[in-house]
């Protein structure tokens, strides 16, 4: 053989082996942007730790969220800018009470196994998240979905099928509330409400969720689970909407430490990691392109102690705002973070869906004013240099919040005369030890678990069990009970805001960021979905 | 011997079964628990959890419940945290990982060890005597948790040689680099432990007199000379085998091996008290038999003891 005709051989081999190695409807362009597609749609990312689980009725942990939402398939799904958009039902009706949801499945959703998805699917799921026995931690959340029932089924006072949903056939799901909840909808993206294949859990029992068991609804199906190393799961072929779907593996590496994640991203192992607190500034100088920061929803703050146990000092407003007016948080987001958190005097973040939180007086101030009325305060109420006050504060083992506490000590003793006395606790000895007022001033922070006010509003609702500083304002709680059904509820919350800016119960520090460092060859990033339900079927790799 | 490992056997029976006691105590006595979370859950929920888990009933019938199930079944529970796994899953998923590269490490800090601590002792105060222990204090000063950012930053950041962690089913690749933090300190130790110890054994007597029956020096130092040297390096050994492997946590957690250190560590931050329980068993078991093989090797090293 001559060397040309074996060359010639070579290439016509490669050429073939190169054009059967594509996947059958690759595209190389993305439909809607044009750019160029890469032939490897690989989407490697870094977790935190372990998942909780990967049942989605049991799972609680943001991580196995994220997997989950690409495994299964609820009622409706989120956009990239968080908006409602059809998942398994293609749209809902409400009856004019507000109180029965019918909504429409589509004819083509299908399991991995090739079985139809039915309205008795979500029925299944529903009663299942709800009934004692599936010991959910999420059963809390079918209550607050204010499902006919759902509190005395929990109670373990009525059967689990007298839940308020229904199939009157496989293409309709009815759902009864208790009462109107206008963020419903919105609720049904939430994991605890994707369907479960009954089938399977009855075969399998707890190992249903195994690579080999496993039967789901999503775009991917779970291919292999290394538990504390890596969980991997590829495209769905029977997935209604696989047409569409451009990356076809994904992969998720578990990495506890933060900055090793960071090294094997900057390596190349990873195509997104999270920023280490204080190193987005020099990231985002070298790397550009890659490191992205876009508002979350969740915000950080400090509570005082409000109830019995609590310090008498604290019992006093002035007190409670001349500290709040002391913290300069513009020290704290732009040098303790850095990582572009807008900085907080509010409690509910700005980034929330449907509401804008007032202008307070404070944030109009500039932070000179802030630390003369916190000073006039202070001496109103009596404390000064004969007279100092001087508490405790707690917040849990952690560098970040280490630092934060201690700058906020400084600027307290600095401007104010205040002694702050720092005590860092282990994780579950602090959440003990907040959720028992054995404190005076403690950290908090709290993400919502849907994106409307209420979710962070409702945690100073004397009622409310993750009220830990024991707020109790009548009339803040009257105003969050007539938003729960009111047809403009931003007047409402409004005035909750401007309660909050008074009275002073919790302080604000900041509200968070996504600090990432993305690949930039990763497009499709719902950067603008500020609760960050990302869809791995969204995404896609660019050529390079 | 044999009625010897039989009565050893008998009193580790007692011995596991009190550090049970003593851990299921100490963990229910820690604030906070499985359940605790930054979104308390309302009363009946956790309610319904905790009955689910059997944590409703009085400590000694938890106990009690406990050890029946494993006495019984073998069960050593469901993980309270990762919900759809057992303990027995949780161990038989991560032991054979630490155990793979824990051995491995073992192996060659054994090797490597005692090689450069004999080569150091027949060649006193030479160079080679000067260089091995400039070594072996290099390395005794160099833990895992030292070596692991080291050789991250080293070999998947600027050569890009390896994989910055992962298992991957144990390919070679991912296990080169958590073998070396895991090993190196101790290279270093048994290094040390055996030169001193040769040192010693090539200055007494019972070698003084085979030197003098004129018999060759390779003879002499295998024969003679080495079974007494290993001596206290085997009692060095023993908790060092249990070390490699429970002391593997920040391998575990530092190169993300899926390895059971990290389960043991989050169990314990977590309050998963079954998986807390289920490694504390296994690494208490594994100490007592460790203990046992040292003992016997003893022995086997030693002619003078006898069991």
């Amino acid at each position: 053989m001559t060397r040309l005709t074996r060359s010639a051989l070579a290439a016509l081999l490669s050429s073939a082996a190169l054009f059967a190695a594509l996947p059958a409807g690759a595209q190389d362009t993305h439909p809607e942007t044009g750019e160029a597609l890469a032939a490897d749609q690989v989407f490697t990312y870094r977790l935190l730790d372990n998942v909780s689980s990967l049942d989605p009725q049991i799972v609680e942990d943001v991580d196995g969220s994220d997997v989950v939402r690409d495994l299964f398939e609820g009622l409706m799904n989120q956009d990239a800018q968080g908006n409602l958009v059809p998942g398994v039902a293609t749209g809902y009706e409400v009856s004019d009470d507000r109180k029965t949801y019918t909504f429409t499945l589509r004819e083509d959703a299908v399991w991995s196994d090739g079985e139809p998805v039915t309205a008795g699917d979500f029925v299944y799921a529903w009663r299942r998240a709800a009934d004692p026995a599936t010991a959910s931690p999420y059963q809390w959340f079918v209550e607050l979905m204010s499902l006919e029932n759902a509190g005395a089924i929990v109670a373990g006072e009525m059967a689990p099928d007298q839940l308020g949903v229904s199939a009157p056939d496989d293409r309709t799901l009815e759902v009864r509330l208790s009462e109107p909840l206008p963020y419903f909808p919105q609720m049904t993206t939430h994991s605890t409400t994707f369907p479960t294949p009954q089938r399977v859990i009855e075969e399998h029992g707890s190992e249903w969720t195994r690579p080999e068991n496993i039967v789901s609804n999503g775009a991917y199906v779970l291919t292999e689970y290394s538990p504390g190393e890596r969980i991997v799961r590829e495209r769905n072929e029977a997935y209604w909407n696989n047409a569409e779907t451009i990356i076809d593996r994904v992969v998720a590496l578990v990495i506890n430490d933060e900055n090793v994640a960071l090294t094997r991203y900057l390596a190349g192992e990873l195509d997104r990691t999270e920023v280490p607190a204080g190193q987005f500034p020099r990231l985002s100088q070298e790397r550009p392109d890659e490191a992205i920061s876009f508002p979350r929803l969740c915000n950080y703050y400090y509570t005082f102690n409000l109830s019995e146990s609590g310090p008498e000092a604290f019992k006093d407003p002035r007190v409670r705002k001349a500290l709040s007016l002391a913290v300069d948080r513009d020290i704290i987001v732009n040098n303790v973070k850095a990582g572009g958190e807008p900085p907080a005097y509010t409690f509910t973040p700005e980034a929330v869906a449907g509401f804008t939180p007032p202008e307070t007086e404070m944030a109009g101030m500039t932070q000179a004013e802030r630390d003369e009325m916190a000073k006039e305060l202070l001496a109103e109420a009596g404390y000064g240099p004969d007279n100092p006050l001087s508490f405790d504060m707690i917040y849990n083992t952690d560098e970040a919040h280490e630092k934060i506490a201690v700058v906020l000590s400084q600027m307290w003793k600095q401007k104010l005369g205040v002694q702050a006395t720092l005590a860092n606790m282990e994780w579950k000895v602090f959440l003990d030890t907040r959720g028992q007022q054995d404190f005076e001033m403690a950290r908090g922070a709290w993400c919502g678990d849907y994106n409307e006010a209420s979710t962070f509003l409702d945690l100073l609702d004397s009622a409310s069990g993750y009220n830990d500083g024991k707020y109790n304002n009548p009339e803040y709680d009257a105003l969050i009970e007539q938003a729960k059904t009111a047809e403009d509820t931003t007047p409402l919350y409004t005035q909750a805001e401007q309660i909050i800016a008074e009275d002073m119960p919790v302080i604000p520090i900041y509200h968070y960021a996504g600090v990432y460092m993305l690949d930039s060859d990763v497009g499709g990033w719902p950067v603008d979905n500020v609760e960050q339900n990302w869809y791995s079927r969204e995404l896609y790799k660019k050529a390079e | 011997m044999l009625s010897y490992v039989i009565r050893r056997l008998a009193v580790a029976i007692p011995t596991i079964l009190l550090l049970i006691v003593a851990c299921f105590f100490l963990m229910h006595l820690a604030p906070g628990g499985p359940f605790t979370s930054e979104r308390p859950l309302p009363p009946a929920v956790l309610a319904n959890i905790e009955a689910q888990y059997g944590l409703d009933q009085p400590l000694w019938k938890q106990l009690w419940d406990y050890l029946a199930n494993i006495v019984l079944h073998f069960d050593f529970g469901p993980s309270f945290v990762q919900k759809d796994r057992s303990v027995n899953d949780i161990i038989a998923n991560g032991f054979p990982i630490s155990l793979t590269y824990g051995g491995l490490s073992f192996l060659a800090a054994t090797v490597l060890g005692a090689g450069l601590g004999v080569l150091a002792a027949i060649r006193h105060n030479s160079w080679i005597d000067y260089g091995a222990v400039s070594l072996g204090i290099a390395a005794q000063a160099l833990p895992n948790f030292i070596m692991g950012p080291i050789l991250i930053l080293v070999f998947t950041l600027w050569l890009g040689l390896l994989p910055g962690g992962g298992w991957n089913g144990g390919q070679w690749q991912y296990l080169v680099m958590p073998v070396i933090a895991l090993a190196t300190s101790y290279i270093g130790s048994i290094a040390r432990i055996t030169r001193s110890s040769m040192l010693e054994v090539m200055n007494s007597n019972f070698i003084r007199t085979a030197r003098a029956k004129g018999l060759p020096e390779r003879t002499i130092l295998w024969r003679h000379a080495m079974k007494p040297t290993l001596m206290p390096v085997v009692s060095y050994l023993g908790p060092v085998f249990v070390y490699v492997l429970t002391g593997s946590v920040f391998v575990d957690l530092y190169f993300s091996t899926g390895g059971l250190g990290a389960d043991y560590v989050s169990s314990a931050l977590t309050r998963d008290y079954a998986v807390l329980l289920g490694v504390t068993i296994l690494y208490g078991t594994l100490t007592v038999l460790v203990n046992l093989a040292t003992d016997l090797a003893y022995a086997w090293l030693d002619p003078r003891i006898r069991y």
